[in-house]
């Protein structure tokens, strides 16, 4: 007997599917921005050795990249408020993508600053310039720029890795999909059309990646080549 | 006294002695070309001269600024490097800067001066290296030599008392050597004091006020560069010569 594709019966559902991809969309964001920013702090202090801080990052990126996502949601969903700390399901959820993501983008970003050529900073040194100012103006654009690529693979990564949220309830796009398909029972259908959306999700966010990289990471070019 | 005055300056490498006690003196607007043959020191001397290399004895002071062995502030670093500029073999020009971008960059984060000043500074450089209309071109939309041209500017714009010139030309396709070469010889003639490491002899000679020839890490011959290229007092500059000319 063939099978029979019923695909309304997953768009009756509708908005529970736009409430999760927001969902989903919503803890990439959160997560790029603040793991961005601690995966920056914590690659300039790899890069630069900051003692005691090196260590401590050291540590963190080994932990974090040597333990599944899935365990390291579960361990400060459920272990955080063992410890007292109280801790609901988003929040659990937003802290894992940023640790996670922080750890990948402090060696990822640890890289492209050990990448910058000896004489770029030697330039910067016989202007006068100070460590500080020669890593913000001279040093910390080119290096996001050479690893940028990676970097908004990494979120891509941290995206759809974040599926597992729904395992302590957040409301996400999987979250959505199995509550869809709990109630319709179109299980092939459901997962069809979210496994499209997450596609397209992706698609999406690498585009926006690659926006704010030409925008904002590269340098401003005039548009003719015909300078010289 | 002397602007730039050099004592006893000792620099090891691990167990390689590169300078062993290096005594020069170069006067305000001098120019002095420094040769010699590959690994004698030239560059470790240069870099000594504005802390990009540290001394492990002797004395340093530029006009005023002193640097001993063991004694470089990050203060002392940087008013010493107020007063020395440097141009690299490379030129090593910011490269998500534009080429006035890359002359305001140290102007305005070092110097705090305002946007408009630094600007106007920029364009003033640049025209005098000729590039006035390149303001807004990126180092890789520019030739080696015009690279280089803006590095000088770049340099310049910060108004040292002495230019560091690390063979500036070596990286250069020959039929560029000599705009870059032009621009050094029009700041000599503006009484600019150079100190510069070349392997362009005969620019030396031409321009040169002074010549050092170093010898395994030590001034081997010091004097006016049309006698000692006429007359070397020793067989090394003498075999030295022979070999490049
Ligand atoms: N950062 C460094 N670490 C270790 N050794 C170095 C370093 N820089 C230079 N040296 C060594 O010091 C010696 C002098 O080098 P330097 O670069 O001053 O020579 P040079 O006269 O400029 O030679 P060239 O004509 O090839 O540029 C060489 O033996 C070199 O290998
Ligand atoms: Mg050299």
């Amino acid at each position: 007997m063939a099978y029979q594709f019923d695909f309304p019966a997953v768009f009756d559902y509708t908005d529970a599917l736009v409430t999760g991809a927001g969902v989903t969309l919503g803890l990439t964001l959160v997560g790029a921005l603040l793991g961005g920013a601690l995966g920056t702090l914590g690659g300039v202090v790899r890069a630069w050795r900051i003692h005691p801080l090196d260590w401590a990052f050291r540590l963190y990126v080994e932990v974090i990249r040597n333990t599944p996502f899935l365990v390291q949601l579960l361990f400060i969903f459920f272990g955080l408020p063992s410890l007292g700390v109280q801790i609901n399901e988003w929040q659990a959820s937003i802290l894992t993508m940023v640790v996670n993501l922080g750890a990948y983008t402090t060696e990822i970003i640890r890289a492209g600053i050990e990448a910058t050529p000896r004489g770029q900073i030697e330039a910067a040194q016989s202007l006068a310039m100070n460590r500080w100012q020669t890593f913000r103006h001279v040093v910390l654009r080119p290096s996001l720029q050479r690893v940028w690529p990676a970097l908004s693979s990494q979120v891509i990564i941290v995206m759809l890795g974040s599926a597992v949220c729904s395992q302590i309830a957040t409301e996400d796009l999987t979250f959505a999909a199995n509550f869809i398909q709990s109630r319709n029972f179109r299980a092939f259908e459901t997962y069809l059309v979210v496994t499209f959306l997450y596609f397209l999700l992706a698609l999406l966010t690498r585009q926006l990646l690659n926006w704010v990289g030409r925008r904002f990471v590269a340098p401003r070019r005039p548009c003719s080549p015909e300078v010289r | 006294m002397s602007l730039v005055d050099i004592r006893g300056v000792h620099k090891h490498f691990g167990s390689n002695h590169v300078l062993k006690g290096i005594d020069l003196a170069v006067e305000p607007g001098e120019v002095v070309a420094i040769i010699g043959r590959s690994g004698s020191g030239k560059s470790t001397l240069l870099r000594t001269l504005n802390g990009l290399e540290s001394i492990d004895a002797g004395e340093i002071e530029v006009d005023g600024t002193a640097l001993k062995a063991h004694q470089d502030s990050a203060e002392q670093l940087r008013s010493l490097r107020l007063k020395v500029g440097m141009v690299f073999q490379q030129f090593n020009l910011f490269p998500h800067l534009s080429a006035g971008e890359n002359i305001m960059l140290a102007t305005t984060v070092v110097q705090g001066m305002d946007q408009e000043s630094a600007r106007d500074t920029a364009k003033a450089m640049l025209l005098k290296v000729g590039l006035q209309d390149k303001f807004d071109a990126y180092p890789d939309q520019l030739s080696g030599g015009q690279q280089q041209r803006v590095a000088i500017a770049r340099a310049l714009a910060m108004s040292p008392r002495v230019l560091l010139c690390d063979e500036i030309t070596s990286a250069l396709d020959p039929e560029l050597v000599n705009e870059v070469l032009a621009v050094v010889k029009q700041l000599a003639a503006e009484g600019m004091t150079l100190i510069m490491v070349t392997h362009e002899m005969r620019f030396a000679r031409e321009v040169g006020d002074k010549l050092v020839f170093m010898y395994q890490g030590l001034v081997h011959e010091y004097g006016d560069p049309r006698e000692l290229f006429a007359q070397p007092r020793t067989p090394e500059l003498a075999s030295f010569i022979s070999s490049v000319m």
